[in-house]
């Protein structure tokens, strides 16, 4: 008997649940649950006199059931600039590891410039450096290193310097000199200017085209290369005197006009302030001697590590500059660090690409042009504007066991360079722009050309004066009266 | 920039290629400290390195209640010992402008000495030499006033005027959002304003008379006197004066983070028309 009452006791308990569970058709919420939510609720938070605010606490987890809908306006989050070069630089972040490693040790560099006082910030070279591995592995350099940053007026550039494995011979791209025709002879007279030679720019690999140069506007973003540089566009650059805009393709407008567009005009600055600025500790490098040359005077171009280098005392370096020394070579005033003879004769063959450093014997060859050797001591650069081209000082006074020397150019602000034991580095931050002491003259145009000068014809004569006329016609007539003897004329016909 | 936020801020402006070294920061962070307290400033900022041939010279600002006129000026080899500069009067400005050229020596007992030769008479030529002198802290005050005066840079809004005419620092400002930062038209020189006055009463009827009693950037003459740029990511605004190469203002949009900090040679950028 109990066992049937308790069975239909639990068959009315199961009775009551499953109405308990049936849904509402209004609210699709049942009792069973809302029930339990309710007493949940209550268990939470224990409230005072439960009883006589049931009825609320009801009220309120039927509405807390509401889910809401989503509004029709949706929140588009702007993505800020920040965002989209924080994704670009993620995949920089992530890099790869890698074994050889090509690039300097970045966190010494980086530990070294913050104690000399350049440089971009922690966390700015710290970017930069990863941003420089990412273009090592995308390019299969031998050697990379960050040049500097050159700051512009819209964006800046960062610089880094490689040495890649295979010289790449660019494409030269020379406008087709187009031949006039020739003409009847009535046609307009044909000038007889004739331009100066065009200097050849020097090969890639040599000279002031030793390194390539990339560059990017953000450590991050793709790198380009930058073009090799000509004698022709170092010769302008070095007349001209602009700031950057930030843009590679943008015109250069100066005068006298710059043959290229920014990213020429950039890699000739980068040429002239590394001949300017690039030093390191005498002793560093050793020049290497070459041996096949027929004229016996050796090609001091080309330097290695001395593996006997000791370093010298930090003391000693900041103090005399003599203990440093260039080791890029400076930039003779034709543009190229080698000096090339342009006048040749026209029978000989065009391949002089033989450095001619000697002068050759004829009375109207032009003279060579020879600048410092390679590895020459600061102590011998020229002053300029009244200001010593250098400063050097220690990077502290407080602690000076540990200090480093730290070089800073006067000529091209930005260009500093540091030395401690057997580390140095060199780099440059600034606007690209040598200091042009009092104030920059600008080139004047040069005088126009006298008149053509040709046939008689057209060749202007000023015309005769009256006194001219009278002495002509006088002349005239006593020619007559020698003629014709006897006879003599009256003289009242030469007043006119 | 503010003392208090030195060594933050440091790292913003580090774009531009100068940044103290960790020592000099170090004891910059104590001395200002102490230089408040002894001057009894508001505030006192860190105005920034003025870089000479031997030395470079380090220099601070003190504020008082009128962030305008009350600004006084010190210098330091060190940046521990602090020596106070005259303020810039018209007559040092126009001696040192007369006598001072080329570099800062970096040697505090330097002189500067221009002679200029003078034809008296058209007949006599008797040449007379006029010698100009000037002291380096002359030259280094007077420096110091037309940076500030041509190139020190602030938010708009960043600053109030309050109705006795002092200028403070505004505490409900909240930074320019990402798209008024990145036009030069939300910045104000912080000086005395000169152009202001040549606006048309149209113009002059839509400015707020708190927060817009300065001249704005825009109406510099020459025209890209200022390049605006966003660094670091893209979350710092940095303008860059070309007039004064070295100056640095930033702001982080967004926060009420500015300031300006001077790293150069004190020299002014003559040849900027040609430059542009």
């Amino acid at each position: 008997m109990e066992e049937n009452k308790e069975a239909e006791l639990l068959q009315s308990a199961a009775a009551l649940k499953a109405f308990l569970l049936k849904n509402s058709t209004k609210s699709n919420l049942n009792l069973y649950d809302h029930l339990t939510h309710v007493l949940m609720k209550v268990m939470d938070e224990q409230p005072e006199n439960a009883v006589d605010v049931i009825e609320d606490i009801s009220r309120d987890v039927k509405r807390s059931m509401y889910v809401d809908k989503q509004s029709t306006l949706q929140d588009v989050p702007e993505t800020t600039p920040a965002e989209l070069l924080a994704e670009k630089q993620r995949q920089v972040v992530l890099g790869n590891q890698d074994e050889e490693n090509p690039l300097p040790n970045v966190n010494e560099i980086s530990f070294f410039l913050e104690q000399a006082g350049v440089g971009l910030g922690r966390e700015e070279t710290q970017r930069t450096f990863l941003a420089l591995k990412q273009l090592v592995d995308s390019q299969e350099l031998l050697r990379c290193r960050l040049w500097g940053k050159i700051l512009g007026i819209e964006s800046n550039y960062y610089i880094a310097e490689v040495e890649g494995k295979e010289l790449d011979e660019e494409e030269e791209e020379q406008p087709d000199r187009t031949e006039e025709e020739q003409k009847d002879e009535n046609a307009v007279p044909q000038s007889t200017y004739k331009p100066p030679p065009v200097v050849p720019k020097e090969t890639v690999g040599t000279g002031a085209n030793k390194f390539l140069y990339y560059v990017c506007k953000e450590p991050g973003l793709p790198w380009i290369k930058l073009p090799s540089v000509t004698p022709a566009q170092i010769d302008v650059s070095r007349q001209i005197r602009k700031l950057f805009t930030g843009r590679l393709e943008a015109p250069v407008k100066s005068y006298p006009p710059f043959p290229g567009n920014e990213a020429n005009y950039l890699r000739a600055q980068i040429a002239r302030i590394s001949a300017g600025t690039h030093v390191s500790p005498q002793g560093f490098f050793l020049i290497m001697e070459e041996e096949d040359d027929e004229e016996g005077e050796p090609l001091q171009d080309s330097y290695d590590v001395n593996p006997d280098f000791e370093g010298i005392p930090v003391s000693e370096m900041a103090e005399s500059l003599s203990t440093w020394v260039h080791h890029v070579q400076h930039i003779l005033p034709q543009g190229r660090c080698t000096w090339l003879n342009l006048s040749m004769k026209p029978s000989e063959d065009i391949d002089e690409d033989e450095d001619m450093e000697e002068a050759e014997e004829e009375p109207d060859e032009p003279e060579p042009e020879v600048g410092p050797p390679l590895l020459t001591p600061l102590s011998q650069d020229a002053e300029l504007f009244n200001t010593p081209p250098w400063t050097s000082k220690m990077s502290s006074t407080l602690t000076s066991v540990h200090a480093i020397a730290v070089l800073r150019s006067n000529l091209w602000q930005g260009g500093h360079a540091y030395a401690s034991g057997k580390k140095f580095e060199n780099i440059y931050v600034g606007w690209g722009v040598k200091s042009a002491g009092d104030g920059f003259s600008p080139s004047v145009p040069p005088t126009p050309l006298k008149e053509y000068v040709g046939d008689e014809e057209i060749t202007e004569v000023p015309d005769p004066t009256p006194r001219d006329e009278r002495e002509l016609a006088e002349a005239l007539v006593a020619a007559q009266e020698e003629m014709e003897g006897s006879d003599r004329e009256d003289e009242s016909d030469d007043d006119y | 920039m503010d003392a208090d936020s030195l060594h933050y801020s440091l790292e913003l402006v580090a774009g531009s290629g100068n940044i103290l070294n960790t020592e000099h920061r170090t004891a910059l962070q104590t001395s200002l400290l102490i230089l408040r307290k002894n001057y009894k400033f508001n505030r006192v900022l860190f105005w920034g390195k003025i870089m000479g041939i031997k030395e470079d010279y380090f220099i601070a600002q003190g504020r008082g209640d009128d962030e305008l006129k009350d600004k006084k000026n010190l210098y330091s080899f060190n940046c521990m010992d602090w020596f106070l500069l005259p303020p810039a009067t018209i007559p040092m400005i126009e001696e040192v402008s007369k006598a001072a050229t080329g570099r800062f020596m970096g040697d505090a007992s330097h002189v500067y000495e221009n002679t200029i030769l003078k034809k008296v008479g058209d007949e006599d030529e008797v040449e007379e030499e006029l010698v100009r002198i000037s002291a380096v802290e002359h030259r280094l005050a007077v420096t110091i006033h037309l940076i500030d005066d041509e190139s020190s840079v602030i938010p708009r809004g960043a600053f109030i005027k309050n109705p006795h005419g002092f200028v403070q620092v505004n505490r409900c400002f909240e930074g320019l959002t990402e798209s008024q930062a990145a036009k030069l038209d939300s910045f104000l020189h912080f000086r005395d304003p000169k152009t202001l006055k040549k606006k048309s009463l149209l113009e002059l009827s839509e400015l707020n008379q708190t927060i817009d009693f300065l001249d704005l950037l825009t109406d510099d003459v020459p025209k890209g006197m200022w390049s605006l740029q966003f660094e670091n990511a893209n979350k710092v605004l940095i303008l860059r004066c070309l007039l004064w190469l070295g100056m640095t203002f930033y702001h982080v949009p967004m926060t009420p983070q500015h300031g300006y900090i001077y790293i150069g040679d004190g020299v002014r950028n003559l040849d900027l028309s040609f430059m542009l």
